[in-house]
């Protein structure tokens, strides 16, 4: 059976009503996440950074620690845009608001509404680390061209996260519950993905397991890219992201149907 | 005029529990169909099977001429939905509310916006249109939740006990909107536990009980043959009164507190109680589909 077979262009409806939602109330959306970015930036790199007298390496460069860390705020932009809107965001809508009921009696199938949900899962990794990007670029933190690819990026390291986080939203027996998935996957990601210092200082194991994490691979590739550089690490980043969303998204619809269809 | 929804022995089961238990039925085109029944009778899961929101278990289920199990998306598409459960969007307005939900039906925006004004209109919500739906009454959300429903312009509306906990009022605005809909052709399936809004609505409807079809008819044909034209109601009875209508082989039913005599007319027995029995309170009053349910599904409090 083709698990995708209920799969129309109608879950873009869906995708709309979140849109129209966040725009509803852009101001309390954008600030935030415009204003969080220059908080790291002055404590981490001008405030922690200060003590931090050696550069990093960064391929054949060497780097201050403010340079190496701002794209890694990106990164992790991209993780928390897209995990915070397919876990709180979608279980609030499912379980609270029955939107999703509500949507079911339309023509829309449940394959729609989670792919909707997907989408504008993505969309806000893309919306949340464009905006990260264009406020480390004021900060003369980027590089063209490398920089114009990174919410490109951005949109497909958002509906991996998507993905991961749906699938959490479709075992979830309740909305505490998502402490679970934070506590044991975003925090560290957050910590060890190579977004506040470089994997390089890590132990081999511990380098091991930081390339077993999804955000470690955003956060090569949004580096890279801003500062100009794309090599086959940067090839594997892009095929571990594929594979990874494909997996997580196939194993969510299934998931979710189960929960839902009775 | 032919049936717009065919049922044959339809089943749904969850794990072990039977919620429909093999019932069959078949409503006419823009006729005004009842689904009666206590709590847990398997009337939602019937609904929620006709809008093809849960899978049938085996048996059959048409919709307009489509296989539930091989046209959700074009049944869906022809048919109005209105929940038992509040399901609006509490993030946008009263008008919002019904274009976006236009939008997943493919309704152009255009036409979306002057249908949403109209429905406002038929529904006496115009006044509401800007606010949120946050901020309007129960009432009023209920008359929104059907005023989506015919966005689409249904050719069948499912409502799912659109009444529920309304004043007056709202009520009486909602029947008369359901009789001009009706007239304009659209076929109404009604689930209810209110008998007399069944009995004013429904041109024919069924009673379900633990999963099956226990009567279906015309609501003036079933109270006539389950009850009769009359009922006598007494008041503290006593077991020798019981004995006594039992004896005369009148059909009754005895309550808490209360002797039914289930009569088509009841004069006589009044009479003949009061000379047997003294000073006996009593009431006669009209047979009503309440009568009818209660007598067969019981009078039980179901939990």
């Amino acid at each position: 059976m083709n698990p995708i077979e209920n799969l129309s262009l109608r879950s873009i409806s869906v995708w709309k009503r979140n849109r129209d939602v966040f725009f509803r109330t852009w101001k309390t959306n954008f600030v935030p996440s415009f204003l969080e970015p220059v908080l790291y930036l002055l404590a981490m790199g001008m405030g922690f950074g200060v003590l931090i007298s050696e550069d990093l390496r960064l391929h054949d460069i060497f780097v201050s620690y403010i340079e190496f860390l701002a794209p890694g705020l990106v990164a992790i932009s991209i993780m928390y845009g897209a995990f915070f809107e397919c876990t709180y965001g979608s279980f609030v809508r499912m379980h609270y608001q029955k939107t999703f009921d509500a949507m079911i009696a339309t023509p829309l199938s449940i394959e729609d509404v989670i792919v909707g949900e997907i989408l504008w899962g993505a969309t806000k990794s893309f919306l949340n680390a464009t905006i990260v990007l264009i406020v480390i670029s004021l900060f003369g933190l980027t590089n063209l061209p490398g920089l114009i690819f990174v919410p490109f990026i951005a949109f497909l390291g958002g509906l991996m996260f998507a993905s991961i986080a749906m699938l959490f939203t479709s075992i979830t027996p309740n909305m505490d519950s998502f402490n679970w998935p934070f506590f044991l996957l975003i925090t560290p990601m957050f910590l060890f993905s190579g977004t506040f210092f470089p994997m390089y200082v890590l132990p081999e194991w511990g380098q091991l397991i930081a390339l077993a994490l999804p955000l470690t691979h955003c956060s090569v590739l949004v580096r890279d890219l801003c500062f100009n550089y794309f090599d086959l690490a940067d090839v594997g980043a892009l095929i571990y992201i594929a594979m990874l969303t494909v997996v997580a998204f196939f194993a969510s619809i299934h998931l979710m149907k189960k929960r839902l269809i009775n | 005029m032919g049936s717009v929804i065919v049922a044959k022995d339809l089943v749904k089961k969850f794990d072990e529990f039977v919620a429909v238990d093999r019932i069959a039925f078949a409503i006419e085109e823009g006729e005004c169909f009842g689904f009666l029944g206590p709590n847990g009778a398997g009337k939602s899961t019937t609904m929620k099977m006709i809008h093809c929101a849960s899978p049938i278990t085996s048996g059959q289920l048409s919709v307009l001429g489509m296989d539930v199990k091989e046209r959700p998306r074009d049944i869906k598409n022809l048919i109005g939905v209105a929940p038992q459960d509040n399901n609006l969007d509490p993030d946008f307005t009263v008008h919002k509310n019904l274009t976006v939900y236009a939008r997943y039906f493919n309704i152009d925006a255009k036409v979306a916006k002057k249908r949403a004004d109209d429905l406002l209109e038929f529904m006496q919500l115009t006044e509401k249109r800007d606010v949120n739906v946050e901020n309007i009454s129960g009432g009023m959300k209920r008359r929104l939740i059907i005023a989506r429903a015919l966005m689409n312009e249904p050719k069948v509306l499912i409502l799912d006990e659109p009444t529920t906990g309304l004043d007056p009022q709202a009520r009486h605005l909602i029947w008369e909107r359901i009789r001009e809909l009706r007239r304009k052709g659209v076929t109404v399936l009604l689930t209810t536990h209110y008998m007399d809004e069944a009995e004013k609505l429904c041109e024919r409807l069924v009673i379900m009980d633990k999963g099956k079809i226990v009567i279906e008819g015309r609501p003036a044909d079933l109270i006539r043959d389950v009850i009769g034209s009359e009922v006598v109601e007494m008041d503290e009875p006593t077991d020798e009164m019981e004995a006594f209508v039992r004896s005369k082989g009148w059909d009754h039913e005895r309550t808490i507190d209360r002797l039914l005599i289930y009569a088509a007319c009841c004069d006589d027995i009044v009479l003949i109680m009061k000379e047997r029995f003294g000073l006996v309170t009593t009431t006669i009053r009209k047979a009503t589909l309440e009568d009818v349910f209660l007598k067969l599904t019981g009078r039980k409090l179901i939990e």
